[in-house]
């Protein structure tokens, strides 16, 4: 492996790692110390793993680190600080929008990239139709959430943060 | 997971040569792969990352059809703007599988190859003649819900579990493949995947250092296009049943019925005698059964999956209902 290959994580440019059996999840816990995104199934199911990969959401856990040269990685870390939360973090916090909080940093890089897409017009299996507008009702965020598990079942509380966001009204 | 030799293959030829070695596999998006690998029921001694061939583009071609690139994401297929008004069915189908962030990473090609989720193939301490043949099958007198009612051999019951090939075997599609020898051949959909029979460990047609390059997708048809997934919760699970259906009418009879079936069978199932039954006739309660006598003539449950097999009929009889107006 190349000393050249670079992977660039919240604007930070990383070297890949030499074994190819690692992973973007295990490169981003084990070797940078990002321990935000979370480990839950290892198996693409939970969504605890959940990242920005040049802008768009996907299973970390599912990916090897080497097939990124080049890429730019969003993690939790990227997204706001205790200080300066992001507007989906500040909005979990207001609505206690999780329990034990394992799932919450794939929740919101999920559902950054989630408005994002309603934003683009994508429809989801929730659409009524597939074209136009896309809307951010309860049904969609939903449909468009599944792929984040909370154990705990803070689901009500997290679709009112999302839905606070997404209308930019107090849900 | 098991050590491999990772490369990346810079032209079609390179990974040709680099997937044709007896323990070589392609990885695309990986998602189905990487998840088979840490379970050890893949053990690729070298894996061929194939992501910068190119082959991502979707465009449309000269006599109406679309070409959708074997790299191209899910995601891009279903919300690209053709796709959605000309090929809803295809959008349909790929928007009801998986999730979001696994459909931002799948790939048309790794799609078409994904493996069962049978839960015999997948644990290796089960008995799978699939992955490894001759152990025998622990579906056949095991946990069998998800499994096969349609074209099942007494080596294998289990179904190819995707959404996507389901809509493109009813669009009758065509795959295109590179092949180790620099050739190019196409297959339709509807002859990729194969039936278990006494090979059930061959899932499709390709060969060793094949790579599928792209689909084509025909000119579209009149008519409505339909996608109905059956499934235990309403999202990210597989289908215990699916119907892909592009039905058109001609006054009040039905003039194109195009179908095919998710999670009944090893592949997605055509029937081309369904369609036969149905052309020319008036759509009612009594064709739509007599439809559904046709596709399961043949059908055999295996215990847990009997349920299956009045569910297809159920099913089959919403969606052409829904699609030419009649009420049931």
């Amino acid at each position: 492996m190349s000393s050249e290959n670079r992977v660039t994580i919240n604007g930070e440019a990383h070297p890949l790692p030499d074994d190819p059996r690692v992973s973007l999840l295990d490169m981003l816990r084990h070797n940078l110390g990002l321990t935000g995104t979370k480990k839950g199934c290892d198996h693409g199911q939970c969504g605890a793993c959940t990242v920005m990969v040049n802008g768009v959401r996907i299973n970390s856990c599912l990916t090897l680190a080497v097939m990124h040269d080049g890429d730019e990685v969003t993690t939790i870390e990227g997204l706001g600080t205790a200080e300066e939360p992001s507007a989906l973090q500040q909005a979990f916090v207001d609505h206690d929008a999780y329990q034990c909080g394992y799932c919450t940093p794939g929740q919101i890089c999920s559902a950054t990239a989630m408005l994002e897409e309603i934003a683009n017009g994508w429809p989801s299996d929730a659409s009524e139709n597939l074209d136009g507008t896309m809307k951010p009702s309860a049904e969609e965020i939903r449909e468009r959430m599944s792929g984040n598990i909370c154990r705990c079942g803070a689901y009500a509380n997290i679709l009112a943060a999302i839905t606070e966001v997404a209308s930019g009204e107090p849900a | 997971m098991r050590p491999f030799d990772y490369q990346r293959a810079d032209s079609r030829d390179h990974a040709g040569q680099l997937t044709a070695g007896e323990h070589a596999q392609a990885i695309a998006g990986g998602t189905n792969l990487l998840d088979l690998m840490k379970l050890q029921v893949e053990t690729p001694q070298t894996l061929v990352d194939i992501n910068r061939l190119g082959h991502r583009e979707i465009e449309d071609r000269d006599d109406g059809g679309m070409w959708i690139g074997a790299l191209a994401t899910n995601t891009e297929t279903a919300v690209h703007p053709r796709v959605r008004s000309d090929y809803p069915v295809l959008a349909r189908a790929i928007l009801a599988g998986a999730t979001q962030q696994l459909r931002n990473r799948a790939t048309t090609g790794g799609n078409l190859c994904q493996r069962t989720r049978c839960y015999y193939f997948t644990n290796i301490d089960q008995p799978c003649n699939k992955r490894e043949p001759g152990s025998g099958c622990g579906a056949i007198e095991g946990i069998a819900k998800l499994h096969a009612v349609l074209g099942a051999s007494s080596q294998c019951i289990a179904t190819y579990p995707g959404d996507m090939a389901v809509a493109m075997s009813a669009l009758d599609a065509q795959v295109e493949i590179a092949g180790a020898d620099g050739g190019t051949r196409t297959v339709p959909v509807r002859d990729f995947h194969r039936l278990p029979g006494d090979t059930p460990w061959k899932d499709n047609v390709l060969e060793p250092g094949d790579l599928i390059t792209g689909v084509t997708l025909p000119p579209p048809v009149k008519g409505r296009q339909l996608y109905r997934k059956v499934r235990e919760r309403s999202s990210y699970a597989f289908a215990l049943c699916s119907v892909a259906a592009i039905v058109a009418m001609d006054g009040d009879t039905i003039a194109r019925a195009d179908l095919a079936f998710g999670g009944l069978a090893h592949k997605p199932w055509h029937d081309p005698e369904v369609g036969q039954v149905l052309i020319g006739q008036k759509p009612g309660a009594d064709l739509f059964n007599r439809a559904a006598d046709v596709l399961l003539r043949d059908a055999r449950g295996y215990g847990e999956n009997d349920f299956k097999i009045p569910l297809a009929r159920r099913t089959l009889a919403a969606v052409l209902a829904e699609a030419t107006g009649v009420e049931l």
